[in-house]
């Protein structure tokens, strides 16, 4: 459980916490027309007659947009509804051009689902956390009003109007602004994974409406506000402590928390009224006449489920069970779909160059991936060409970490070469010297001269002085100007001082 | 000219196709009838220079000896309820005038495509609202009928008014119509002329204004059951841009005509007997059970019990739908914007649709706010919604029973324009008996029996099973056959 609490003056209060989450269909076309979707268009270029609701125009449900909300769906292990139905939302506003909104209110196409939400001490997650969510519906955005065009009226851009949405309903699980963020960024991972959207929150393709109340523990449910269209995991952690302290004050205060939907303010980080309950539109939903119940056959369903990639859950497992590698680099290495695929990517290349199985290499590999070859990127910065960074360059370098031909501060040399100048790993050892000596004639003669000239020494390994071992591996490597293959001189000192 | 405005669609086809004349000749005769017509105020703009392009273009084919289609070279009136492009499109409202669409409708598109021309946007009922063609922003469109020993302006039925007092004047040979809730059949009926609304989802509704899109639906009016069956072939047909478009193939109605009715059941609701049908209706349907009978079918009685609560559930959902449907007439991006000085958008909105839309429109679009708002959803919207289930469950049953169904098309013959206009109940009655096989998305054809007492025309009402709109065209035909109607107003305007 959540240990978050707001310090009030009457005790400890507990907050309440649901997302609606808007995530924009991954799709060439919109959700009931051919238009493009793409974003940064010039303004009004990305409209059909469907779109701008000229008269007599009719929608036409794009098979694309219900395909990907039904993968989601099986991605929450949601119930998938075979019969769902399109419903008529009214109200008027000039970004509306139908003057409803289609949306799925009675019907949706998703039904229950859940999320997993994992533990992270740090940042205030003690304990795995599942999340209820309650359903996922397919509905249309709305066009946008821009009003820096003219002193004195308001301009209108159709190209967002039928883009398609999932809205992602969660249950009033969350009781922390730190799980409610963990919960969109596993959100937005798993969409990833599917494909489904980009969730890309700054282009806006996602955004949440924040439901939040608050409670003395064990108390029924207070009075919830929703705060609107909030763009970013850090805003929607801010709208929940923003909002919790101020229903707490207005609480301890002697006032009530009034039902209604607010703004979030970027610039200071505080939310307002937008409108009240009283204004509260009618939206007079009812089945959309146009459309035609979304009836799902069985063979449609078998083909979403087979058509998804293994999700970040069952990676993360497969990651610690099978591969052998730490739950937080599993974690790490499963949250960011770039990230596994450069990970898996590797893997196979380096398992394959060096004739073991995954397993064996696993380890290397993510540290690799998910330290070392950043590391030398950012240290790089501007003089790295990411292009060089190719699964082959590295798994070069891996494979003669591996042989013991290089170490791991020469690896990383390489690396840097290879990112500066896409030069072959193999060729920039041999001729940048950058290679460990293992030629055990080399390392003899070095070893010998040096517990020569350490007589004392050796004679007090030899009564005990088990310590000095490292003293002989120093002078070693020194001599040999750090090259040797430190498992090389290990053995031959072992051998030698008996 | 003038003897070529007295033929049908088949006729001038037929004509153009052996040479017996020109479609330019049938177009420019047509062109002149609807110029001298302006008296019944029947279309809104006139269209001369798209019949004579399509007539020439189907004159050029026949030179070349190229296929002239299903319509060729017929000019016909297109109700100004469908998309047409460059030529303005208004829904007979104030705040589409002057809408000019870069588009054409599939069903005008079809037709354009089987060789028709367009005379002129017809004018109409203003969104489809009405039974009289009355609430056009446009003006009232007359009847060329009259009252027996009157020369008071009568109603051509409504919404489809234009449509229907243009055929009847011989003014267009045929016309596009669309049926919501009786819309094609009781102007038809009222103007002695045949209609067909086919089964829901037959014609393509892209590029049709919207009423309320669950019911409604496009439909030929013509003079005769073989021009409406030639019409409706033309019409119809799949759109991948109608999502409740049928995928099911168009027929040959035409070439499968047949007025031998051996073997046929014909259902005689008992519901439709209801107080206040004029007694010459129900003279005229019992006339119609002869003549059905003459023709080889078996007359059985039936039982449709859940008649009386279609037309309350009918203006409760197509109200509902309308006033969702017509939201988008909000000033913003195209059709009438009323902006006073210093208005913000909810003026904006306020004004333009207070300005755009006329007083039917305005209380449908009431009716349905209300019928759809938070608490008052189940008990209206809700129940008329089961309601509609169980007319269409009705036929179902029937259906064990019978084929088709006769009925009266209307309760009463047309009425004097501004007769009715105080009482929108009464006028909603006009449609009472049109109303359930809309509900229940079933082909209805209405076809002229006889003229009354007064002298004016009376149609019988087919109503078909869902795609068997043969059997419903094949029963018109058979009392086309025996009712001889041939009757044409006495010209006035």
């Amino acid at each position: 459980m959540s240990n978050y609490r707001i310090q009030g003056a009457t005790g400890e209060w507990e907050v309440v916490i649901g997302l609606e989450v808007h995530a924009q269909v991954t799709s060439n076309s919109k959700l009931f027309s051919g238009a493009s979707t793409e974003f940064g268009a010039e303004p009004n270029t990305q409209v059909s007659l469907v779109d701008a609701a000229m008269p007599g125009m009719l929608p036409v449900p794009n098979a694309e947009c219900i395909r990907q909300a039904v993968r989601t769906g099986m991605a929450i292990k949601a119930e998938i509804n075979k019969w769902s139905r399109f419903d008529r939302k009214n109200y008027f506003y000039a970004d509306l051009p139908q003057g409803y909104q289609i949306s799925q209110l009675y019907h949706p196409i998703v039904g229950e689902g859940e999320l997993l939400v994992e533990a992270d001490e740090k940042a205030g997650i003690p304990e795995d956390k599942v999340i209820g969510i309650e359903r996922i519906h397919v509905e249309q955005d709305a066009g946008k009003l821009m009003h820096d065009q003219h002193p004195t009226m308001s301009y209108v851009d159709l190209n967002r109007s039928g883009v398609a949405l999932m809205e992602i309903v969660s249950k009033a699980d969350m009781r922390s602004p730190a799980e409610a963020g963990a919960y969109v960024r596993k959100l937005r991972s798993i969409l990833r994974y599917v494909g489904s959207c980009d969730g890309n929150m700054e282009e806006g393709s996602m955004r949440a409406d924040v439901n939040v109340s608050v409670r003395k523990p064990g108390d029924p449910l207070g009075t919830r506000t929703e705060t609107k269209n909030v763009n970013s995991v850090r805003f929607v952690m801010q709208v929940i402590e923003y909002e919790a302290s101020r229903q707490v004050d207005v609480i301890e205060g002697g006032g009530t928390v009034d039902q209604e939907t607010r703004l979030f303010d970027v610039a200071t980080g505080t939310t307002r009224t937008m409108r009240s309950k009283e204004d509260a539109h009618d939206y007079r939903y009812f089945p959309d006449p146009d459309l035609l119940p979304v009836e799902l056959e069985d063979s449609f369903l078998e083909e979403c489920r087979a058509s998804l990639p293994e999700l970040p859950d069952a990676k993360r497992t497969r990651y610690t069970d099978e591969l052998g590698l730490t739950p937080y680099n599993a974690r790490e290495l499963s949250a960011e779909v770039e990230t596994f695929a450069r990970f898996e990517t590797l893997l196979g290349a380096v398992a394959g160059a060096i004739g073991k199985p995954e397993a064996k290499v696993a380890t290397q590999v993510a540290n690799w991936t998910l330290s070392v070859a950043p590391g030398v990127m950012k240290m790089l910065g501007d003089e790295a060409n990411a292009e060089h960074a190719t699964a082959e360059a590295q798994a070069a370098i891996l494979k003669m970490q591996d042989a013991g031909e290089i170490s791991g501060g020469q690896a990383k040399e390489i690396y840097e070469i290879v990112l500066k100048t896409g030069r072959e790993p193999t060729e920039i050892a041999d001729t940048e010297g950058l290679k460990q000596v293992s030629d055990t004639g080399a390392i003899e003669a070095a070893i010998d001269e040096i517990l020569a000239n350490n007589a004392d020494k050796v004679e007090q390994y030899k009564g005990g002085k088990d310590k000095l071992f490292g003293f002989f591996v120093g002078q070693t490597m020194k001599a040999m100007q750090g090259k040797a293959n430190p498992g090389v001189v290990n053995q031959i000192l072992k051998d030698k001082l008996g | 000219m003038t003897e070529l405005t007295n033929l049908g669609i088949k006729a001038i086809r037929d004509g153009v196709a052996k040479g017996d004349f020109t479609a330019r000749e049938v177009a420019e005769g047509f062109n002149a009838a609807v110029a001298e017509a302006s008296a019944l105020n029947a279309f809104i703009v006139a269209t001369p220079d798209h019949a004579l392009a399509a007539a020439d273009a189907t004159d050029a084919k026949r030179a070349k000896g190229e296929e002239l289609g299903a319509m060729g070279g017929v000019p016909i009136g297109m109700k100004d309820l469908f998309a047409t492009e460059g030529v303005q499109t208004t829904a007979a409202s104030h705040i589409l005038e002057g809408f000019t669409p870069h588009y054409e409708s599939t069903v005008s598109s079809n037709l354009w495509a089987a060789g028709a021309g367009m005379l002129g946007k017809l004018n109409l009922d203003q969104f489809a609202m009405g039974s009289s063609n009355e609430t056009s922003y446009f003006g009232n469109v007359s009847s060329p009928w009259r009252k027996r020993g009157t020369n008071a302006a009568m109603s051509p039925g409504g919404s489809s008014g234009g449509s229907s007092s243009a055929v009847a004047a011989r003014i267009a040979p045929a016309a596009t119509g669309t049926d919501t809730g009786g819309s094609i059949r009781q102007p038809a009926a009222f103007t002695g002329i045949c209609g067909i609304k086919p089964t829901y989802g037959r014609c393509s509704r892209w590029g049709v204004v919207a009423f309320a899109s669950s019911l409604d639906q496009a439909g030929p009016m013509a003079r005769s059951v073989e021009d409406c069956a030639i019409m409706l072939g033309a019409m119809a047909g799949f759109d991948p841009k109608d999502s409740t478009s049928l995928k099911v193939d168009v027929p040959d109605w035409e070439a499968a005509l047949s007025a031998d009715l051996n073997g046929k059941k014909v259902g005689i609701p008992r519901e439709y007997r209801m107080e206040g049908t004029d007694q010459a209706i129900l003279d005229s349907w019992e006339q119609g059970k002869a003549w059905l009978k003459d023709a080889g079918a078996e007359i059985v009685d039936v039982s449709l019990p859940h008649t009386k609560y279609a037309l309350p559930a009918y203006y409760i959902i197509a109200p509902a739908e309308a006033s969702s449907n017509l939201a988008r007439y909000d000033g913003v991006r195209y059709g009438l914007r009323d902006l006073p000085d210093g208005a913000g958008l909810q003026d904006m909105y306020a004004e333009t649709r207070a300005a755009g839309f006329g007083d039917e429109v305005k209380r449908r679009i009431l009716i349905g706010t209300y019928v759809l708002s938070a608490g008052f959803y189940d008990a209206y919207y809700n129940q008329a919604q089961k309601i509609r289930a169980l007319v269409a469950q009705d036929y179902e049953n029937a259906w064990a029973e019978c084929d088709l169904i006769l009925a009266p098309t209307t309760p009463t013959a047309s009425f004097p324009l501004g007769s009715l206009d105080a009482d929108p109940l009464t006028m909603y009655l006009n449609d009472v008996f049109a109303v359930p096989a809309s509900l229940a998305g079933l082909p209805a054809m209405s076809v002229p029996a006889m003229l009354n007492s007064d002298g004016l025309p009376l149609g019988l009402q087919l109503v078909g099973k869902a795609y068997d709109e043969q059997t419903v065209l094949d029963a018109g035909l058979a009392i086309q056959q025996r009712s001889g109607f041939d009757h044409a107003p006495e010209k006035w305007w």
